[in-house]
């Protein structure tokens, strides 16, 4: 039940040519307009307004034009974009044939994670029965717009989730993110105007198209419209993927999920912040607490330095290497949290970590290290009882350390 | 179709690059096509792919060793990843790899003596609500207890995945 009542859009009902039908008989420019008007704001964390990006492409004179959908879903804690694309693609499908139509191109691409492999024969008969159904490939729906989606895979790197590093990966590079600009809106994949998406966010567009952007902006907040798919695991009883409005308090959320005991939360996967308990009023919003789409419980029995750890272990591993701040810092905030970890960092010490940490946010090359070290402040600083000064351990628990 | 490396031959690697129209842009897939084949890339293959499209070996090594499931030192033919991240770590993945470990009589990064399995850790995999998880090459298993994680390893090992498609 408790997943039933909470059904406001991405789960509710849906049949192929839901927005699409309709979206062909708008112009171009229409389209653009209603999705700038809904004030959607991607999905994939970072909230920046789609109908921008989207009229940007259409802007742009170069051609072909690209619609790249980013199915990448590394951040820890989340999974709701393997929900849709396992339950829903046609919905995803519908999104990008959609903006194909509005910003002028005919070539779709989903970058799905390797990770999710088994998932891509599912999708490519999705896909065939598309055609088969004339909902994609040549004169969709008796028009005479042509658009087609094929699948490429990724293979294991997390920075791929980001948008140039990911276009790089489709240009068969190492996932190394550009610098910006030009924006891939303008010169993104093999240099064409292209279209970057979450899955989420495309999902939202047949329905937007459909019901109109008066109708998605009636829930949400001020700056965050409409409703947002939430991934939520850890200490709670019922961990799965909830749909719910925009600006919904972190209690509410503890609440529906069944937790209990709980002492942090971690809001927007790794690369978000941890928050305690004073915190859970908070709103989850663009304005306030960044809604990645995961949500991670820990309840009281949880070391927080452990976590934190096994999150900083996580970013050394999946930073690319290719700019300083990102490769050397998170390597030295994880041999810190070693340090912490066995009762030999200084207070002082630490007061150059967050002096790292915040030169690591302000000039890390992409989103990788410009958000690395908000768990580590966050815990750092939410948690300072539990973490500054532990006892020193004996020397056999040390053997992996520095 | 699992097959040794060393029975790849450079016309099979033209095949792939040809398949990919011979395209530098499609580096990666065919990288990605040639170690489904071989499940590890030697030097030779890398060379021989670089040949095709015309650049340079370390250009093709530079992609290859970039992308985690792109191996180029040898595997087992079942590669193990388990999901250290944290959801799975914190609903026990240790207890999985520890069972693991013992079944196999391998570490963490070792392949078994007779060339079967591979034991890796990977990161999130997006199953955090069903943790812990794993993949063994493309198949995902989930809500994993040891007896539950022997019993799948058992399956592979008499080949009973081998003839699923």
């Amino acid at each position: 039940m408790l997943n039933e009542s909470k059904k406001q859009v991405l789960f509710s009902e849906f049949t192929p040519g839901f927005g699409i039908s309709l979206a062909l008989e708008k112009s171009k420019k229409d389209i653009i307009d209603i999705v700038i008007e809904s004030k959607l704001r991607g999905r994939g964390g970072a909230g920046f307004p789609t109908g921008y990006k989207w009229k940007s492409s259409a802007n742009a004179k170069k051609t072909p034009k690209y619609v790249v959908c980013n199915a990448d879903e590394g951040e820890p804690g989340t999974f709701k974009d393997r929900i849709l694309l396992s339950e829903h693609p046609e919905k995803l499908f519908e999104g990008m044939a959609i903006c194909g139509y509005a910003i002028g191109s005919n070539h779709g691409i989903v970058y799905l994670r390797g990770e999710y492999r088994y998932l891509l024969k599912p999708l490519l008969k999705v896909l065939e029965r598309l055609r088969k159904t004339h909902y994609l490939g040549k004169n969709i729906l008796n028009s005479n717009f042509e658009f087609d989606i094929e699948i490429y895979l990724g293979s294991g790197a997390y920075i791929c989730g980001e948008e140039t590093a990911l276009i790089e990966s489709l240009e068969g590079q190492r996932g190394e993110a550009r610098n910006k600009p030009p924006f891939p809106t303008e010169e993104g994949y093999l240099g064409k105007p292209t279209v970057v998406n979450n899955v989420e966010t495309f999902s939202y567009i047949p329905y937007i198209i459909n019901k109109g952007a008066e109708w998605f902006k009636e829930m949400g907040t001020e700056k965050s419209k409409g409703s947002k798919l939430f991934s939520i695991s850890g200490d709670v009883k019922y961990p799965g993927v909830y749909e719910l409005p925009m600006g919904s308090t972190v209690k509410e959320i503890l609440e529906l999920v069944g937790a209990r005991d709980t002492k942090a939360v971690q809001v927007g996967g790794a690369s978000g912040v941890c928050i305690s308990k004073k915190e859970f009023d908070k709103p989850l919003a663009f304005e306030s607490l960044p809604p990645g789409g995961s949500i991670i419980v820990f309840d009281q029995s949880r070391d927080m330095l452990k976590v934190l750890k096994n999150f900083m272990e996580f970013f050394v591993e999946e930073s690319c290497g290719q700019c300083t701040p990102c490769r050397e810092g998170n390597f030295r905030l994880l041999e810190a949290v070693e340090k912490l970890e066995r009762g030999e960092c200084s207070i002082n010490y630490l007061k150059t970590l967050r002096d790292l940490a915040e030169t690591m946010k302000f000039t890390s090359k992409c989103g990788l290290g410009q958000t690395s070290p908000n768990a580590f402040l966050s815990i750092i600083n939410n948690f300072k009882g539990e973490i500054l000064a532990r006892p020193k351990k004996p020397a056999e628990n040390n053997s992996k350390a520095g | 179709m699992f097959k040794y490396q060393e029975e790849i031959l450079a016309g099979e690697v033209t095949a792939v690059v040809n398949k990919y129209e011979r395209k530098r842009e499609n580096l990666l897939r065919i990288l990605q096509d040639l170690n489904d084949k071989t499940h590890y890339l030697t030097e030779n293959i890398l060379q021989e792919v670089a040949k095709n499209l015309s650049i340079s070996p370390s250009e093709v090594y530079g992609v290859a060793t970039f992308y985690s499931f792109i191996n180029t030192t040898p595997k087992g033919k079942y590669v193990i990843r388990i999901c250290r991240t944290i959801v799975c770590d914190l609903k026990g993945k240790d207890k999985i790899v520890n069972t693991i470990e013992n079944e196999l009589g391998i570490k963490v990064g070792e392949t078994t003596k007779d060339g079967k399995f591979t034991l890796e850790y990977t990161n999130c995999m997006g199953m955090c609500n069903q943790g812990p998880a794993m993949l063994v090459d493309n198949d995902i298993y989930f809500n994993l207890d040891p007896e539950k994680v022997v019993e799948i390893i058992e399956q592979y090992a008499r080949g009973d995945k081998d003839n699923v498609e």
